[in-house]
């Protein structure tokens, strides 16, 4: 096992590694001088600038540049934004709880709803639930994100009323920010109703994040659980009169969790590409929505700071994935 | 010696065609998306003669017109207008060509960019393999909008140019690792052996022997790619990354719906539609391909 994580975490490093250069490489690649970008319209002065510039280690070769950026990152350093003049590092905390809450709540709406689809289906299978609900999984598969969260806006916003547009939670409410997360914090608060206006808010946004999951989510159970009811072993619990109930549930579905839930844990990363076409539309104060602000007003070092963040999420959640899997599996550990 | 009673009727066997399309012909999902696929590809190339009128003449008198079913629809604009007084049918019919154009383009250029970086990672082994692998690794952690958010950055200014680019990149780590893996086991049978013995050299292994071997996984790839980039370049046209207005591609047509969409439904749900059912029919045709290449997969 030592052995297995070691090697991961040999293969984990120059991917880490890649991706810095990527970010590193960004921010050189856009156009314009990082300096001169800060300065904007105004100008500066080209003495200025050389000082400016040599400063700020931009007159160095570029490899003694890359090994600078490497350390200003180990050392936790990820810039400073050019609008806000905030650290990047800082902004990124302050947002990041909204879209994990987000995150959270949409990938449970599609387990919810796509393991429990997924195994009816595999157990009637060919029959017209199942190809009704296949048919949906592709639909949902193929779903144009802006669209589809601009008509849940459409009808149950405006139309039905039933829901708030934008935002976390109504203005009326004032709520510390404790955790981050607008569910816990609303709920210890003294208001009335502010944990109903939360769940209000953040309803259709997690529906609408949590699609393409879902569709993803009760394709792959209905595989997994077809797979393992042609097993042996399921012919001999029936065999030994075991209820059909106990079959599927507890014989079958235990198999067929191991790919599900690498799956899931897959996820991460459309959750959060996700997130960028979701909060945009619902205005959701979090990372997706900052870092398309970032781009829209050039604000380069939040970029480049927000999108090493994510990607290192991205790469620590599949290494947990991997571990998990090496874990439950054996054979996989070599 | 087989024997063949006499009253049969003896049929040659099935050319690979006829069985394929055999298996594909089973699945009516994949019948239904070849359909709409050629019925597309049909409005798209006489999109001239289709529209009613030009994507951007501007009617003055009709601004928002509702679609003709709806109280205060004209025939004149089937689906209604937008915002600037255009004609929403002309501008899908318009779009669907961009659509087209823009899965073709960026399915060529990752196809075969990625053919050729998967047959090199494939046939030099090595370091040039390592390399290769870890660059498409990198590629491959970042969330693919979020990728193609940051190459628009990198290119500078936004436009649908740009746009394809970004999204060919972000999808080029699928094929090549696809291309790898299926020239690594074609390269270890016997026929390369010997097609290499009979003094092949390199590029003819790679190209005549190998790639030809290849190439159902691909088509399979292809076609759900072309899906992917016409839902990622949406999605970029819709935070304004990709297609600049008036160009009547769909995800823009989608970004100029967002002022008036509470006031004008068809402006938002007529494009949106289009880009579903567009996807749809490549991912249902995608998915019946993979079954009748892949007997393997089949249920």
């Amino acid at each position: 096992m030592l052995q297995f994580i070691l090697r991961r975490v040999s293969l984990i490093i120059p991917t880490f590694v890649g991706v810095t250069l990527l970010t590193f490489a960004l921010i050189r690649l856009v156009p314009g001088d990082p300096i001169e970008v800060r300065f904007g319209e105004r100008g500066i002065a080209p003495e200025r600038l050389a000082e400016l510039r040599h400063e700020a280690g931009l007159d160095q070769p570029l490899w003694k540049q890359f090994l600078d950026y490497e350390e200003q990152v180990a050392s936790g350093d990820l810039g400073i934004s050019v609008v806000t003049k905030q650290p990047v590092w800082t902004e990124f905390t302050e947002l990041f709880p909204a879209t994990v809450e987000l995150s959270v709540c949409a990938i449970t709406f599609a387990i919810l709803i796509g393991l429990p689809l997924g195994i009816i289906a595999a157990v009637k299978r060919g029959s017209p639930f199942d190809y009704g609900l296949m048919g949906l999984s592709v639909t949902g598969a193929s779903m144009p994100i802006p669209w589809w969260g601009l008509m849940m806006i459409l009808i149950f916003s405006v139309g039905l009323g039933w829901t708030p547009v934008s935002g976390r939670i109504a203005d009326a409410f004032y709520i510390e920010p404790w955790t981050g997360f607008m569910l816990i914090d609303s709920w210890f608060s003294d208001d009335d109703g502010a944990v109903l206006s939360a769940i209000s808010h953040l309803i259709l946004p997690a529906i609408v994040l949590g699609t393409i999951p879902l569709a993803t989510v009760a394709r792959m159970t209905r595989s997994a659980m077809l797979e393992v009811l042609n097993e042996d072993y399921i012919r001999t619990a029936r065999a030994k009169g075991l209820g059909g109930m106990r079959v599927v549930l507890v014989h079958a579905l235990r198999n067929a969790l191991i790919p599900v839930v690498t799956v899931i844990g897959l996820q991460v990363g459309t959750l959060l590409g996700g997130a960028i076409l979701t909060e945009t539309i619902f205005s959701w104060p979090g990372v997706g929505h900052w870092l398309v602000e970032s781009v829209q007003r050039r604000d380069y070092p939040v970029l480049q700071g927000g999108v090493l963040l994510v990607a290192s999420l991205v790469m620590l959640v599949n290494f947990g994935v991997d571990l998990t899997y090496g874990f439950l599996n054996p054979r996989i550990r070599r | 010696m087989v024997t063949i009673d006499s009253g049969a009727i003896v049929r040659p066997p099935p050319g690979r065609f006829a069985a394929f399309w055999r298996s594909f012909a089973e699945n009516r999902g994949a019948i239904v998306g070849l359909v709409i696929m050629v019925l597309l590809i049909v409005v798209a190339t006489a999109a001239e003669v289709v529209a009613p009128h030009s994507p951007i003449e501007q009617f003055r008198s009709s601004f928002l017109a509702p679609p003709v079913w709806a109280e205060g629809g004209t025939g004149e604009f089937l689906l209604g207008t937008d915002d600037l007084g255009r004609d929403i049918l002309s501008r899908l019919i318009y779009g669907a060509r961009l659509s087209l154009i823009i899965g073709a383009v960026v399915v060529t250029l990752s196809l075969a960019v990625g053919t050729l970086l998967g047959l090199s990672a494939a046939f030099a082994g090595g370091l040039v393999d390592i390399a290769l692998m870890r660059l498409m690794d990198v590629l491959l952690v970042f969330p693919s909008l979020v990728l193609a958010v940051v190459i628009v950055a990198i290119l500078g200014h936004p436009s649908l140019l740009n746009a394809m680019f970004a999204v060919s990149i972000v999808t080029l780590p699928h094929y090549t690792r696809l291309v790898r893996a299926a020239a690594l086991s074609e390269l270890a049978r016997d026929y390369v052996t010997a097609t290499r013995c009979a003094g092949a050299g390199t590029l003819r292994l790679m190209l005549i022997t190998v790639l030809p071997n290849c190439v159902a996984p691909l088509i399979v790839q292809a076609t759900l790619g072309f899906s992917s980039a016409i839902l990622d370049e949406a999605a970029l046209s819709f935070l304004g990354l990709g297609a600049q207005p008036p160009t009547p591609e769909w995800g823009t047509m989608l970004a100029g719906a967002l002022q008036y969409y509470q006031r004008a439904w068809w402006m938002l749900t007529f494009p949106g539609l289009a880009i579903l059912i567009t996807v749809l029919a490549f991912n249902l045709f995608g998915d019946g391909l993979r079954d009748a290449l892949d007997p393997k997969l089949k249920r």
